[in-house]
């Protein structure tokens, strides 16, 4: 169970994994995630499921080592398993004919964005993705992700590929340049969701973001992973991960998120002493 | 006949301040001579009121002459006659309220002690390898589904393939036990006994498959084209909060979320583990029953240096065992009572750093019969804290009724269930413990796993119902 039957290096610190799980494979719905713990001392970490294969039986984790848990996970091999997979774990992607929708995903995020995309196309929506980031070697998924939209955008921050500039700079010129934008969907680093929905908001697009919190259980027991959306306490686990992200707290999201910094550090400073040093492809 | 008069006898424990530091059992438990001597405390009566106050009726008397003559390995398998979690029960079962309140030699001096004698044998039969499986029924070619590895799936899955038929535990965690796992710490329940319980039901063929959150990873209704039977133990365990300000502050846990990290995700041995938790000074939990007194003690072991409970109503109303709030108190534990926290405050960074409260006093009894607790005007006063636990309750996970059609539920999100069989709105599914009754006991959650067991056996063989108990007719109208 569990077993690693692919492995793929991204760019720096980012790994893909196609995992055995027949029955999470089948079950899965676009936006869903899955808890996974490398091994018995694990902690649980939650990875959004980037797709999924039936008729192989295999979920697709595409994730960014920044820490202890991710940097071993990383170490894996294909043959190794990890020792729990559990899920499809929230709510499913809400999937309409909206009309146009623009999907933007920033570093990591584009992998949660890419499943959201898919499903948005297949309900026969016209896609238009943004993907960002900081420069050329960091940018995920180019080629799914065109696969998966209608028409697609690339920035860098640095410029060396695409637009110069942020996804949302994109967004705001397909703007100007009058495109009627039915809804957006933004899905990265905290502060790029806030930027999107803040200039998303001026024009009164409807935009759902996928949030990270610090979670444990991931099925509604502990409520570690409570925000505020709209001036209520909602769990991200069976409440989301989807919201409204015109609603969404972020202020109170980042600082949630930084709760274990001088432990996480603890921990990763520990994992690259006992490894030796930092390498791990 | 005068009988010399024995006091009831205590269990011999870690000392508190030894104690507060590590996350061993508290008592050690009786020895056999001691067990010998409490048990001979018993008069065995002819009509014991005990086995009537016992939820699963075991057979008191008998057990406890087993202890006195000797058979400690005969009183265990007695026990297990009727109970299949005879070590967990005689440590967290609150005996006080259940079969020794009403034991009669409780009348003139203390009551026997039923629990502690219970824990004794069943402690004796694992620690000297005596555990035997009983003899299977033929199997029936049934098969049975159990979602939720707690006392109450764990109960029907043993009764169940006991009867021969094929069953299979879904679990949403890593692990077994339910509460017993994740939520009573080690020095309360250790692990090792928790899993000895589950590791039986498991030789008695029983399959556990983990991280199965049902109503995602398969719905009710899937499992219903697959299963004869189904039987819904999921517990009681979605978190309630305050609802006061500053309660999503960094340093605010729930009790399930502290308790949690601590004991299935062994947060006190991070960094060797990689669940971490918070370093505390100074802890605050809301709350007064079991779970607030474990959270307190919890506090303790992970370091804390001055833990207060904070409970809106006075001692007496405390909801805690007696046994519990004195454990805490003797650690170290300081009860803030006709206390209610009214905001949470919070530094730049977001972390809690101090709780508003005001005293409160009792008014007029409400709808439970306890005298209310009224705020008192101008009594308002703040305190420093950097971790507050707030156990004030669980409620229902709404997960399975949203997936499973047809499924009714109660205003608070309960499973509504037969009192007698256990079965839902939906045939062949029934529902037990926490889950319809909302948080209370293991050996209510073991009971109702009794319950239904038997009439799970019954549907899948075909058998009909037993006559309905001719005084509560109205209820039992059916096939
Ligand atoms: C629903 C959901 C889907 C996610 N999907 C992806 C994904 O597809 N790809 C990806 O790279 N990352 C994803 N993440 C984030 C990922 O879970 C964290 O990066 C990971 O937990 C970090 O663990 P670590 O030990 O390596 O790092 P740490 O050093 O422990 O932490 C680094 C940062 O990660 C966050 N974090 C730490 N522990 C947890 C935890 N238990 N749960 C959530 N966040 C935590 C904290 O903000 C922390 O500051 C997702 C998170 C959530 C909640
Ligand atoms: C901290 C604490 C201390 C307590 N102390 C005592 C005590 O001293 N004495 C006492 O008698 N009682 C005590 N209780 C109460 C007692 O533990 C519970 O009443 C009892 O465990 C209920 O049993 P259950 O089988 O109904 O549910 P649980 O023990 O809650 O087990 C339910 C199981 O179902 C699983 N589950 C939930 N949803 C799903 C799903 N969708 N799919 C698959 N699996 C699922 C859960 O993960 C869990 O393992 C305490 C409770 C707590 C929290
Ligand atoms: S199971 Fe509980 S109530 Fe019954 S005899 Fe044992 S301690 Fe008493
Ligand atoms: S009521 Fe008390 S004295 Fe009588 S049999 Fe039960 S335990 Fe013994
Ligand atoms: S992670 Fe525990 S409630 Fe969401």
């Amino acid at each position: 169970m569990n077993k690693i039957v692919m492995k793929k290096v991204l760019s720096e610190g980012v790994k893909e994994f196609e995992i055995e799980s027949p029955q999470i494979a089948k079950s899965r719905h676009a936006g869903q995630f899955v808890i996974v713990r490398a091994n018995e001392k694990g902690e649980r970490i939650p990875l959004t499921i980037a797709d999924a294969n039936v008729e192989k039986g295999t979920i697709t984790l595409i994730f960014q080592e920044v820490g202890k848990s991710t940097m071993l996970m990383g170490s894996f091999n294909e043959g190794d398993s990890f020792l729990d997979v559990v899920g499809p774990l929230g709510k499913p992607t809400h999937t309409e004919n909206f009309g146009t929708v623009v999907c933007m995903g920033g570093g990591i995020g584009v992998a949660p964005m890419h499943p959201i995309a898919q499903a948005l196309k297949q309900a026969g929506n016209r896609v238009i993705a943004i993907i960002g980031a900081r420069s050329k070697e960091l940018l995920i998924m180019e080629d799914r992700i065109k696969a998966a939209s209608h028409e697609m955008h690339i920035s860098t921050d640095d410029g060396s590929f695409g637009v110069h500039g942020f996804v949302t700079d994109v967004l705001q010129s397909l703007i100007d340049k009058g495109e009627k934008v039915d809804l957006c969907v933004a899905i990265g680093p905290v502060p790029m969701m806030n930027a999107s929905c803040k200039l998303t908001k001026q024009y009164d697009i409807p935009t759902v973001v996928s949030l990270n919190p610090i979670m444990v259980d991931g099925t509604g027991m502990c409520g570690a992973c409570r925000v505020t959306v709209g001036g209520k306490t909602r769990f991200v686990c069976v409440d989301g991960p989807e919201f409204n992200g015109h609603e969404v707290d972020f202020v109170e999201l980042v600082k949630r998120q930084r709760a274990y910094l001088p432990q996480e550090r603890e921990a990763r400073e520990q994992y690259q002493h006992e490894c030796g040093h930092h390498n791990h492809h | 006949m005068p009988r010399e008069k024995i006091p009831r006898q205590q269990m011999p424990e870690q000392e508190a301040d030894v104690r507060r530091h590590n996350f061993k059992e508290v008592p050690f438990g009786f020895t056999p001579e001691l067990a010998q001597r409490e048990a001979s405390r018993c008069l065995f009566c002819k009509k014991p009121k005990c086995v009537a106050g016992c939820p699963v009726n075991i057979d008191i008397p008998a057990f406890i002459r087993l202890i006195k003559e000797g058979d400690f390995d005969g009183a265990a398998k007695k026990l297990k006659e009727e109970n299949a979690l005879p070590a967990i029960c005689g440590r967290v079962c609150p005996q006080e309220e259940q079969c020794e309140i009403v034991c009669v030699t409780g009348i003139k001096d203390e009551p026997v002690a039923i629990g502690r004698l219970e824990r004794f044998a069943a402690d004796y039969e694992r620690d000297n390898n005596l555990v035997t499986i009983p003899k299977k029924a033929p199997a029936t070619g049934k098969k049975a589904a159990i979602v939720g590895c707690g006392p109450a799936g764990l109960t029907v899955a043993g009764e169940l393939a006991k009867l021969g038929h094929d069953v299979t535990i879904y679990e949403a965690l890593h692990q077994p036990g339910g509460v017993l796992m994740y939520g009573i710490p080690e020095f309360r329940l250790p692990k090792a006994i928790v899993n000895a319980e589950v590791d039986y039901v498991k030789k008695l063929g029983v399959e556990i498959i983990y991280n199965a959150v049902i109503g995602r990873y398969l719905t009710v209704d899937e499992l219903q084209g697959q299963y004869d039977s189904i039987f819904l133990g999921t517990g009681a365990g979605l978190p309630y909060f305050m609802n006061i300000p500053g309660e999503n502050l960094n340093g605010v846990y729930s009790a399930n979320e502290y308790l949690t990290r601590s004991n299935l995700m062994r947060a006190y041995l991070f960094p060797e583990y990689d669940t971490p938790v918070v370093q505390s000074k100074k802890v605050a939990v809301l709350g007064g029953g079991n779970v607030a007194m474990d959270s307190a003690r919890t506090a303790l072991r992970l370091g804390a240096e001055e833990v207060n409970i904070i409970y809106r109503r006075s001692r007496k109303e405390m909801p805690a065992r007696i046994e519990e709030v004195h454990h805490a108190e003797e650690e170290g534990v300081v009860m803030q009572l006709l206390t209610n926290p009214t905001e949470l405050l919070g530094d730049e960074e977001g972390w809690v750093k101090g709780m508003r409260c005001i005293r409160m006093e009792l008014g007029e009894p409400d709808a439970s019969g306890r005298r209310r607790p009224v705020p008192i005007e101008g009594s308002e006063f703040e305190i420093e804290v950097d971790t507050v636990v707030v156990s004030i309750g669980n409620g229902a996970n709404p997960l399975i009724p949203q997936t499973t059609e047809g499924l009714d539920t109660n205003k608070w999100g309960n499973i509504i269930a037969d009192d007698q069989t256990c079965v839902t709105s939906k045939p062949g599914v029934y529902a037990g413990g926490d889950i319809v009754i909302g948080a209370a006991t293991v050996i209510l959650a073991m009971g109702a796993g009794k319950q239904a067991s038997q009439a799970m056996h019954r549907y899948m063989m075909g058998i009909p119902e037993p006559e309905p108990e001719p005084k509560d007719d109205k209820k039992d109208d059916k096939k």
